[in-house]
């Protein structure tokens, strides 16, 4: 017999965790990679990793850090999957540790702890504000370990394009494009773990990287994969915005002491470092004084529109807020937060250790994703796996800061480990498929190629695109109104109409990555519609889903988890049941202690 | 008032065997323009200064942060990272090449496998006896993690080697980026353990002996890494490990 054979899609911190277990197993993996794996979006991450050490001496616990984190969600996870996270937490800072990040230490030589947003403890662990990048280095280091040791094949420069199903609908491997070549091929396989990370792309700008577009999961979707909770975008409160990303900065600063404010008369127009103290507005701290500056991001974010758009406050007309760091000494600011400092130097050309930063909400995060089940990470499509930021248990209705990356390599962790076990346990292996099923896929996927290379048209997928951001940034992110999010669906359907004359400007066959682009884009367009769809139907407020005719949450109608079916070449929503076994739903507010 | 404008003059070449040539692009000025933006322009609308159909520009990014160690080029004379590049700080026109050390791929999209490679080579890792739970790591004191921080920065984005005149294709010099990784990880409590390796890995064909001190490498790193005080570490330690080897024959 031979031996089963695992496929790794993606490779950020989830990717890498799930290849490791699977190396560590003795299976064979290939990693797919769009960009060098070194390069992944996980590096974007700044803030740092939760676990419950109770390093402070605080009384922390993870019975606390699940709580923080189902009533940060809004209830809307599912709590036994999330408990067993809290409770693997300390093991996976531990295992970091041992893989030789260099965390910021105490003078005792232990890891040091900051506070994040939803909790009142020292929670997270943290290497500078470079956090996310630490970790998927070293991550990094100990695939490319089991690479020399020849247990994990790189596909680096190849982009996912579909799985092949046989005919029972059991996944038998993957097609995917060369590009360079340009090339279709086929990678049979016994199990496929995806770990394609976020969708930031399908608003235009966001803090996401240029990779996350969400078409895989999008791909997918359409081959029977159902999606859950698409309507749960987390709107960051503090990026740089900028005309090609929105560029994030960390909650960590909030962790470290950093003020949000605006001066409280609206025509000041003094430098902010000679507004005095009693002429600004720490809204924040006002309005929650409990939680003050960290409280979730959903919460600032609304804050922060309110301040700019109701209150007519933003910084001299304009829509933003100061995130003040300057009070701190500069000794502590570089040995803490550094690397996001220099970002905004480096960008904005003001020095934060001095001036106070000006920032603005920006398209963060999807607490929606890839349908898994609630045990080992598995989809409804055997032999499909999911984990990291591309499925949706874990966060509910919105995710608190520095538990993404812990999610990342739990479930990364998990879904290596299950993969490994179905494979074992599979009746007939992919070896006994017959080649008509992967020569069948490899031609729709090239027909599909030929299609656009050959067709003429007068739309420009860069336009399309663009037009695609304006309209999910203008309607889907922090407010929601149904009559805007039906115009939406129906712009985003004549976009998808448009894209069927596109017109690509490079027919060439070689690094075309105007035709990968082209690629993405129509399964962006499919996704955006899934996340607006969703939004439209939720007539309820809940974490970072916010409509203000429906300003509350219902519990009666909507604690439910949103469950979206690609049905005769459409997007069907269905609804089931979360799991609230564990802590039973409560009014979720932070302007006093829970 | 005419619009202002911003003049771009970029190597083309369609792929590794073809000739190159030069594009001329105008693009219309926005404040706060990077490099990047500039080429998304061009891929929106892929026509010359002079009105010639032209394809969009080939080109490798992803974090546009300064973070993922993508988008490295040429530009003015000087690499760069892509996205930190300002269009107000730079003399128009602006000519944009790839980087001349690593093999193209098209345009301006190089592979720098090779610097993936070296890492392998030096065993770039804390070898961990499995991902299974054994209690914390070892004690770290802030002193050592205050130094290697910002070596564990590099983002294998190649800089030091582009600017570097011992990388060449005569000598497979791994470059300072990977002298600097081997020093991080000996530092380390547990990478210490095989520090011998590492070294033992650097010399030869390649390794610590190439470098030839000329120091471009730390003026280019967009990361302020030490580079050089990395390589005289790792040197001292390389010659304390032959030493030893004669010594003992």
């Amino acid at each position: 017999m031979t031996q089963p054979k695992i496929i790794v899609v993606g490779g950020g911190l989830a990717g890498l965790m799930a290849t490791i277990r699977v190396a560590e197993s003795g299976l064979p993996v290939d990693l797919f990679s769009i960009v060098p794996v070194k390069r992944s979006h996980s590096v974007c991450a700044q803030g740092g990793i939760n676990a419950a050490k109770n390093q402070k001496g605080e009384g922390d616990t993870t019975a606390k850090h699940l709580d923080d984190t189902i009533y940060g969600g809004d209830f809307l996870a599912n709590q036994p999957l999330v408990k067993r996270m809290c409770d693997e937490a300390p093991n996976i800072i531990d295992l970091l540790d041992r893989m030789g990040v260099m965390f910021n230490r105490t003078p005792e030589g232990l890891l040091d702890y900051r506070r994040f947003g939803g909790t009142l403890y020292h929670r997270t662990a943290f290497a500078g504000a470079t956090t996310g990048q630490q970790l998927l280095y070293a991550l990094d280091e100990q695939v490319r370990r089991h690479e020399s040791e020849g247990k994990v094949k790189k596909f680096e420069g190849f982009t996912f394009l579909s799985a092949v199903l046989d005919d029972a609908g059991v996944c038998r491997g993957i097609s995917a494009m060369d590009l360079r070549s340009m090339e279709v091929k086929i990678f049979p396989a016994d199990a496929v773990i995806f770990c394609t990370g976020g969708i930031g792309a399908i608003f235009g700008r966001s803090t996401n990287s240029v990779v996350c577009t969400g078409s895989a999961q999008a791909a997918l979707f359409q081959q029977g994969v159902d999606y859950a909770n698409g309507e749960f975008i987390q709107v960051h409160p503090t990026s740089i915005p900028g005309e090609d990303k929105l560029r994030l900065m960390s909650e960590s600063a909030r962790g470290e002491g950093g003020r949000v404010w605006v001066p409280r008369n609206p025509n000041d127009t003094r430098p902010a470092k000679s507004i005095p103290e009693s002429e600004r507005f720490y809204f924040l701290e006002e309005w929650y004084p409990k939680y003050g500056n960290l409280v979730p991001r959903d919460i600032a974010t609304r804050a922060i529109h309110r301040i700019v758009y109701q209150e007519k406050l933003g910084i001299n007309g304009q829509a933003a807020v100061y995130l003040d760091v300057s009070h701190i000494d500069s000794e502590t600011l570089d040995r803490k937060l550094e690397g996001i400092l220099e970002i905004y130097e480096k960008f904005c050309g003001v020095d934060p250790r001095k001036e106070p930063m000006k920032v603005f909400p920006g398209m963060h995060y999807t607490m929606g994703g890839i349908w898994i089940n609630a045990v080992d990470q598995a989809t409804n499509v055997p032999g499909i796996y999911a984990a990291g930021e591309c499925e949706y248990q874990y966060h509910g209705a919105n995710r608190l800061g520095a538990n993404s990356l812990v999610s990342c390599i739990f479930g990364g962790g998990i879904a290596g480990t299950a993969a490994v076990k179905y494979s074992n346990n599979l009746e007939k292996g992919t070896a006994s498929v017959p080649s008509t099923i992967f020569d069948s896929e490899k031609k729709r996927q090239d027909e599909k190629n030929q299609a656009l290379l050959s067709q003429d048209g007068a739309e420009n997928p860069m336009t399309i695109w663009k037009e695609m951001g304006e309209i999910m940034t203008e309607h889907v992110t922090v407010t929601r109104i149904n009559k805007n999010l039906e115009l939406a669906d129906s712009q985003l359907r004549a976009l998808q109409t448009r894209y069927r004359k596109i017109n690509l400007s490079d027919r060439t066959r070689w690094s075309n990555q105007t035709l990968n682009f082209a690629r993405e884009l129509e399964n962006m367009l499919l996704l955006a519609r899934v996340v607006t769809l969703g939004a439209l139907a939720r007539n309820e407020s809940r974490g970072a889903h916010y409509k203000p005719d429906f300003p509350e949450r219902d519990d009666a109608n909507w604690l439910k988890t949103t469950r979206a079916k690609f049905k005769n070449g459409d997007i069907q929503l269905t609804y089931e049941p979360v799991d609230i076994s564990l802590i039973p739903p409560r009014v979720r507010k932070y302007d006093a202690a829970k | 008032m005419a619009e202002k404008k911003v003049i771009l003059k970029i190597k083309r070449q369609s792929s590794p065997g073809q000739p190159a040539h030069w594009e001329e692009f105008s693009l219309r000025w926005r404040p706060s323009m990077n490099i990047i933006i500039c080429l998304r322009d061009i891929a929106e609308n892929p026509v010359t200064r002079d009105g010639k159909k032209t394809t969009p520009v080939s080109y490798d990014s992803n974090c546009l942060e300064e973070v993922c160690g993508s988008c490295a080029m040429v530009i003015n004379g000087k690499v760069k990272m892509a996205c930190s590049a300002l269009v107000d700080q730079l003399t128009q026109p602006i000519t944009i090449e790839p980087m001349t050390k690593f093999p193209i791929v098209r345009d301006l999209a190089v592979n720098r496998q090779f610097m993936f490679d070296s890492l392998q080579r030096v065993k770039a890792w804390i070898p961990i006896d499995g991902t299974y739970s054994l209690g914390e790591g070892p004690r770290v004191a802030p002193e050592i993690q205050e130094k290697g921080y910002p070596l564990s920065r590099c983002m294998t984005c190649g800089l030091c080697l582009e600017v570097c005149p011992q990388v060449n294709s005569g000598n497979n010099f791994v470059g300072a980026a990977i002298i600097s990784q081997v020093r991080l990880f000996n530092m380390h409590p547990t990478g210490a353990m095989h520090a011998k390796e590492r070294i033992r890995a650097l010399q030869g064909e390649g390794g610590i002996e190439e470098c030839a001190n000329v120091q471009n490498c730390v003026q280019a790193c967009p990361k302020a890494i030490p580079l050089t005080e990395s390589i005289a570490e790792v040197n001292r330690e390389a010659w304390k490990q032959s030493l030893v080897g004669w010594l003992l024959g």
